[in-house]
């Protein structure tokens, strides 16, 4: 009798085809798969597009004078700002944002007038409350222009083409609790990593506790397949669904959202595909740590949660303490992330991503060993 | 050389020792059954052999394979059937034993999948998802998807369990034409007839081997004797018997008392009475297996799980 080979071709096909065929089966499943990361897209695509009007804001005004009213005015007009409150003092202006109630805080120094009557540029100070970056950028964006045009149409210069650009004032803006704004372009690309991850690790997560809670392991374990094959047969097929998956976010990106597409498709989708790779091992290591299926489900939210709050795609990375950020760098969404952001948004290749690339093809022989090294040949 | 050949077999499941020492030794062609109550540890021990699990204790081999080392090569050569129909029910007849054997490396697959789809006689059935077959269907299928490879030595693990009594006939036919063409066959069951078709049987109890041989040595070695009472009220009087002296235990089988004890001489002198009672007739009986493993039982007392 020949030596036992480790991976044998057929072996492997035979679990393959047992896979795909039960995989089409399943039929809850497999639509699962597709429709939800269109769901999810869906969902958290058009809760970010949204660019939010009305924002309460409160007005802290020591001079009142009639071109601080038309800035205020204009603000207004924007609908961006709704003010909502002329609280009498700073500290009262604090309390009004850290509670929550307002937005912004709009602080008109009482020299404002006499320094626009001066020639100089008076300063206007806006405070946003950032802890929701997204709901306030378009309103910071739009105010610089706003108060400016304002500014210049109340000092009867409009007409003068050369005034307009020059700055007729300065805003400085001060972004509060998270300094970092994080853009809508930049969560699109990262939607794309967590939903793979949702769906990739959960479902290679049930790959052996399904096998345990049918009864068809120990059939399984008596015949002769090595645990190289059987992690491979259980593993690849996800990696074909990932691939969908991935093609559907990506046309839907472009088509819904109209995320920029600066960098290497190819470059993109040898990321995407290493990404998934590693995403399936873990969950296949999961599966071969859980006795039943809940506990592979814990399991993977249980890791789900951390991931998604400490890889950069909630919070900025660079907002969180050192031990965070430490912390972050062993999900393969952080770097992941990281290299969809800059290749999608900033044309980034792999010579710039050399590093991140690289730590994210590292995950997978980690994974694999270690689903290896934990899968239980005997039922002991 | 045996078999399987295996000594001294000891297993525990956290402070539970389920295999006690136990050895066994099966001869190439022979049909060998393995009783024993519930949870005394038969798919425990089978499991060991065919290298599901690892003994704590003991050594030997299953056809010439050292059993805690070599268990690849033993599954290689074994048919295992597990207790629970453990082929994928949400795949066709033909896919799963596509599965078996193309795992085996059998070749060409589609034709190791016609010959066995025509032996089982479910040609037509082909395509039909294994779930929704009958006991008997999904034993027969599990059956032979464990001899696709042409194993050495068959592991069957309460093959017969809830199956109807005409497929167990059919199945047991199966078994001695198999053994018939050389194959080795351990084979657990609780059912006393199919113990009967063994050549040879060992019996186990709460993971201690309590006897093993032909039913014919197992029955002479119990030591036990056997009296028959025919009467029109067996329930009454199998109580005020049970209280004599010699009379170890009494079971009513119809109208009839089988009244069993190791002291024959004892037990004669305890009946001579009841005999001569109106209506009641006693008469010397053959020991049954099923006597036997009824005082194996008694004896060992049945242990909560
Ligand atoms: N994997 C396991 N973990 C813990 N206990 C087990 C395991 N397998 C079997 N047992 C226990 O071992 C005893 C023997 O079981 P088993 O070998 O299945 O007996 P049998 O097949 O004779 O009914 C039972 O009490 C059972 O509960
Ligand atoms: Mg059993």
């Amino acid at each position: 009798m020949p030596a036992m080979v480790l991976l044998s071709p057929n072996r492997l096909l035979a679990i393959l085809a047992k896979e795909f065929v039960q995989m089409r089966r399943d039929r809850l499943t497999f639509a699962m798969m597709l429709v939800v990361p269109i769901i999810q897209l869906l969902l958290f695509g058009f809760a970010i597009n949204n660019d939010p009007r009305g924002l309460p804001a409160a007005l802290l005004a020591t001079g009142n004078d009639r071109y601080a009213r038309a800035v205020v005015t204009a603000m207004e007009a924007t609908n961006y700002f709704r003010f909502i409150a002329r609280p009498e003092s700073a500290a009262a202006a604090e309390s009004l944002i850290a509670s929550g109630r307002v937005s912004f805080v709009v602080t008109i120094p009482a020299d404002f007038g006499r320094r626009v009557e001066r020639g100089d540029a008076p300063v206007l100070l806006v405070e946003a409350d950032a802890t929701d970056p997204a709901a306030s950028s378009g309103a910071i964006a739009a105010l610089q222009t706003v108060a400016n045009r304002a500014l210049l149409r109340e000092q009867g210069r409009e007409a003068l083409a050369a005034d307009q650009q020059r700055a007729a004032l300065s805003v400085i803006i001060h972004r509060r609790y998270n300094p970092e704004a994080i853009s809508q372009y930049n969560i699109v690309p990262g939607l794309l990593g967590v939903i793979l991850q949702m769906t990739m690790v959960m479902m290679t997560a049930m790959a052996l506790t399904r096998e345990i809670e049918r009864g068809t392991m120990e059939n399984l374990l008596a015949m002769p397949a090595t645990p190289a094959e059987i992690m491979l047969g259980k593993v690849l097929p996800y990696l074909v669904v990932g691939g969908v998956q991935v093609t559907v976010v990506l046309i839907a990106a472009r088509g819904l959202f109209g995320i920029p597409f600066i960098g290497s498709l190819g470059f993109l989708i040898l990321s995407v595909l290493i990404f998934v790779a590693a995403l399936v091992l873990l969950g296949y290591t999961f599966s071969t740590l859980a006795r039943t299926q809940m506990q592979a489900m814990q399991l993977t939210f249980f890791f789900f949660l951390p991931s998604l709050l400490l890889s950069g795609f909630m919070f900025p990375f660079s907002g969180m303490p050192v031990w965070a950020q430490w912390l972050g760098e062993i999900f393969p969404l952080t770097h992941f992330l990281r290299v969809v952001r800059a290749v999608m948004l900033k044309g980034a290749g792999i010579t710039d991503l050399g590093s991140e690339f690289a730590i994210l093809c590292l995950f997978i022989p980690l994974y694999a060993l270690l689903a290896l090294s934990r899968f239980r040949q005997t039922l002991d | 050389m045996s078999a399987i050949d295996v000594r001294g077999l000891t297993k525990s499941f956290g402070r539970k020792r389920v295999v006690d020492n136990v050895s066994l030794r099966v001869e190439p062609g022979e049909i060998v059954g393995f009783l024993g109550p519930n949870g005394s540890g038969k798919t425990t021990t089978i499991r060991i052999i065919c290298g599901l699990l690892t003994p704590d204790a003991g050594e030997g081999t299953v056809l010439g394979f050292d059993v805690r080392r070599q268990s690849r090569r033993i599954k290689r050569e074994v048919g295992y059937m597990t207790q629970r129909f453990s082929f994928y029910e949400d795949l066709t007849i033909a896919e799963n034993l596509a599965f078996v054997a193309r795992l085996y490396g059998l070749r060409p697959v589609e034709n190791a999948v016609r010959r066995t789809l025509a032996d089982l006689g479910l040609t037509s059935r082909r395509d039909q998802l294994a779930g929704t077959l009958s006991g008997g269907w999904k034993q027969r299928l599990a059956l032979a998807a464990c001899i696709m490879h042409a194993p050495r030595l068959l592991l069957l693990d309460e093959p017969t369990a809830g199956v109807d009594p005409k497929a167990r006939r059919e199945f047991w036919e199966e078994i001695h034409r198999l053994s018939a063409g050389g194959l080795t066959v351990l084979v657990s069951t609780h059912y006393m007839d199919e113990a009967e078709r063994c050549h040879r049987i060992a019996y186990i109890s709460y993971g201690t081997m309590l006897a093993t041989g032909t039913v014919a040595e197992v029955i002479r070695d119990s030591g036990l004797h056997t009296f028959l009472v025919d009467s029109d009220n067996p329930v009454e009087l199998a109580d005020f018997v049970a209280t004599l002296p010699g009379v170890e235990q009494v079971a009513p089988f119809g109208r009839t008392l089988h009244v069993v004890g190791r002291d024959r001489a004892a037990l004669a002198a305890s009946l001579a009475p009841v005999a001569a009672r109106p209506g009641i007739a006693v008469r010397p009986g053959e020991t049954s297996l099923e006597d036997v493993f009824i005082q194996f039982m008694a004896r060992t007392g049945a242990r909560p799980e």
